[in-house]
């Protein structure tokens, strides 16, 4: 079949395509594959090797940490790992982290829907300006709010509760979230909610049933963001909670005690931090690729 | 996109504005208070005016800091973006090796900046670290605690490992909506590399560099939690940012006046920066619409 003359334009580009393919493959030489394999292998390397050190360190006894210098654990333990998961006190940290990050993300994302198709679809008055003072609240580094943050919640009664957490983060996480929204709902041509209007859909049933699935994979995106900035966030968590709504990240420094550093507990717990992220960019693995343009390509 | 003219989109706004405006607008205005006041106690205070702004803004310790804070968001720029546009042109396009990449490249994004701090800490260690042990078995006294030039390094290095994957993530995805046809003319062309990269590829990523760059701007000019469980701000003061001054002030010794007045011009400082980026997206916006209307 290849060698018959092609008629449509879609043979003609299908063939192109197929010798253009071929020429890549005899042209890029191995050699300059194999540089880019290395190079990026190289890079890959330095990703790992910090992980893989805490990895190392936190199947460690204390005693070998400090006896011995090894590059795999000689007496493998997970005492480090039995302690964390035994005492209340410790795995109740991730709880309270992540009941706070899930809170966060429910309210950020509900408000911020309704919020970014207005930014995307309507001009109104002061909306430029509604829109810069957003984003600099994304700007609004989060120690300047710190002792303001204190007074306010104790002052409501919300000091040491998950709500109060997430009720913080939303100062980053909604101007995070219209902005990245915003993005991808301009990218999606407006006859789309003519079209809808004119056969009948009211505003709430065209935004829930049409919308929002044409725009899902901005939607994943932007949870992914909400999730990584409410997770990673210390200062703010810290400072607002002192034992019933403690995040993880604040429990850890508990390791450093008179007697010196538990640094086998101190390293499993920071590879159990690691691991809700793990699950979370496994799901998102495949709109990373799309959605981390954030619609602005 | 030709918007309506509505104002009942407010609506739509409210419940947004409402959230934001408690955790915003309330306990800006609570700093803007006392950075005018000099509080004693609950029932004691004068109005002091721009005393405390004068203070600050003549605070060696604290110019010090910012000069150390512009430095450092500099330098990591200046590494990362590079770096990061050609990790962005290494990783591999399709089949389980992009999403492997993908996922490994994405792990430093996702742990607890503190966490990062601890994970250096055990890596950088001269007792127990690899690459504390590393460079002292290459035979250099390697000590952050001690010497500020070793501190300065490893923060730096710290930031390389924990947000380039940002900036490489973020112009992955703007390479991958290039289409093939542009590859296919420029092939036609007999273009070099360098340019299909000036020409084709890094067009394509100054909006997503753009965000990119106010994005690390932005997070490196509020560090704290990784030079703090890292190096203290130490040795001396030598990496102590802004965030960490502030919060000592704040919270460690309790001058609100004063780290209110603190607070207001470190926040000024990032909105000036912000308006500068924010008008630069804008601009380059409209040049494209511009571009796509002729």
């Amino acid at each position: 079949m290849t060698s018959s003359v092609p008629t449509t334009p879609e043979s003609v580009r299908q063939q192109a395509a197929e010798v253009a393919a071929r020429r890549r493959k005899r042209t890029r030489s191995t050699t300059t594959r194999w540089r880019r394999r290395t190079l990026l292998g190289l890079y890959l390397v330095f990703v790992i090797l910090p992980i893989y050190w805490l990895l190392n360190l936190s199947f460690q006894t204390n005693s070998e940490i400090l006896g011995s210098f090894s590059f795999w654990p000689q007496n493998f333990t997970i005492a480090n790992y039995a302690r964390i998961f035994t005492d209340s006190n410790w795995y109740m940290g991730y709880v309270n982290s992540l009941a706070y990050v899930l809170m966060n993300m429910l309210i950020s994302i509900s408000v911020a829907l309704p919020a970014a198709y207005a930014f995307s679809r309507f001009r109104f008055i002061g909306d430029k300006h509604l829109f810069f003072w957003l984003l600099t609240n994304l700007m609004a580094p989060p120690a300047v709010f710190l002792l303001p943050y204190f007074q306010l919640y104790y002052s409501v009664g919300l000091f040491d509760t998950h709500i109060a957490v997430a009720l913080a983060h939303c100062l980053f996480n909604i101007p995070l979230a219209i902005w990245i929204l915003e993005g991808f709902m301009s990218s999606v041509p407006k006859e789309v909610d003519e079209t809808a209007y004119i056969d009948g859909y009211s505003f709430p049933r065209f935004f829930v049933t049409i919308f929002l699935p044409m725009i899902r994979s901005g939607i994943g995106v932007t949870l992914f963001f909400l999730f990584m900035f409410s997770w990673v966030e210390l200062l703010l968590s810290r400072t607002l909670t002192a034992t019933n709504a403690q995040p993880i990240a604040s429990i850890m420094t508990r390791t450093s005690t008179a007697s010196g550093i538990d640094w086998g507990t101190l390293a499993a717990a920071g590879v159990l931090t690691i691991i809700p992220g793990v699950v979370v960019v496994y799901f998102v693995r495949n709109h990373i690729a799309k959605g981390f343009a954030l619609g602005r390509t | 996109m030709n918007k309506v003219y509505n104002n009942r989109a407010w609506f739509l706004i409210l419940p947004m504005l409402l959230l934001v405006a408690f955790s915003a607008i309330i306990p800006l205005m609570t700093v803007v208070n006392y950075s005018v006041q000099d509080v004693f106690d609950a029932n004691t205070r004068f109005f002091t005016g721009t005393e405390w702004f004068e203070v600050m803004l003549n605070d060696s310790a604290l110019q010090a800091a910012l000069l150390r804070q512009f430095a450092f968001s500099f330098t990591i720029l200046a590494i990362e973006v590079p770096l990061g546009i050609g990790i962005a042109l290494l990783m591999p396009k399709r089949g389980w090796q992009a999403s492997a990449v993908l996922i490994l490249i994405t792990l430093p994004l996702l742990i607890p900046w503190n966490v990062v701090g601890s994970i250096w800490q055990l890596f950088t260690r001269g007792d127990i670290g690899l690459m504390g042990v590393g460079i002292r078995e290459l035979g250099y006294a390697y000590n952050i605690t001690r010497n500020p030039a070793d501190a300065w390094a490893t923060i730096i290095l710290m930031d390389v490992w924990h947000w380039t994957p940002l900036i490489a993530l973020l112009c992955y995805s703007g390479l991958r909506s290039i289409p093939d046809a542009y590859y296919q003319a420029a092939r036609i062309d007999r273009a070099s590399k360098w340019a299909v990269f000036r020409y084709i590829q890094l067009p394509k990523l100054t909006n997503v560099l753009v965000i990119g760059v106010l994005l690390r701007f932005m997070h490196s000019f509020m560090i704290y939690a990784e030079p703090f469980v890292l190096t203290g701000g130490g040795p001396g003061s030598s990496t102590t940012f802004l965030s960490q001054s502030l919060t000592t002030m704040a919270i460690g010794q309790q001058d609100l006046g004063p780290s209110a007045a603190f607070s207001l011009i470190y926040f000024l400082i990032i909105l000036l920066v912000c308006w500068v980026f924010y008008t630069a997206i804008m601009n380059s916006q409209k040049d494209k619409t511009t571009q796509g209307g002729a």
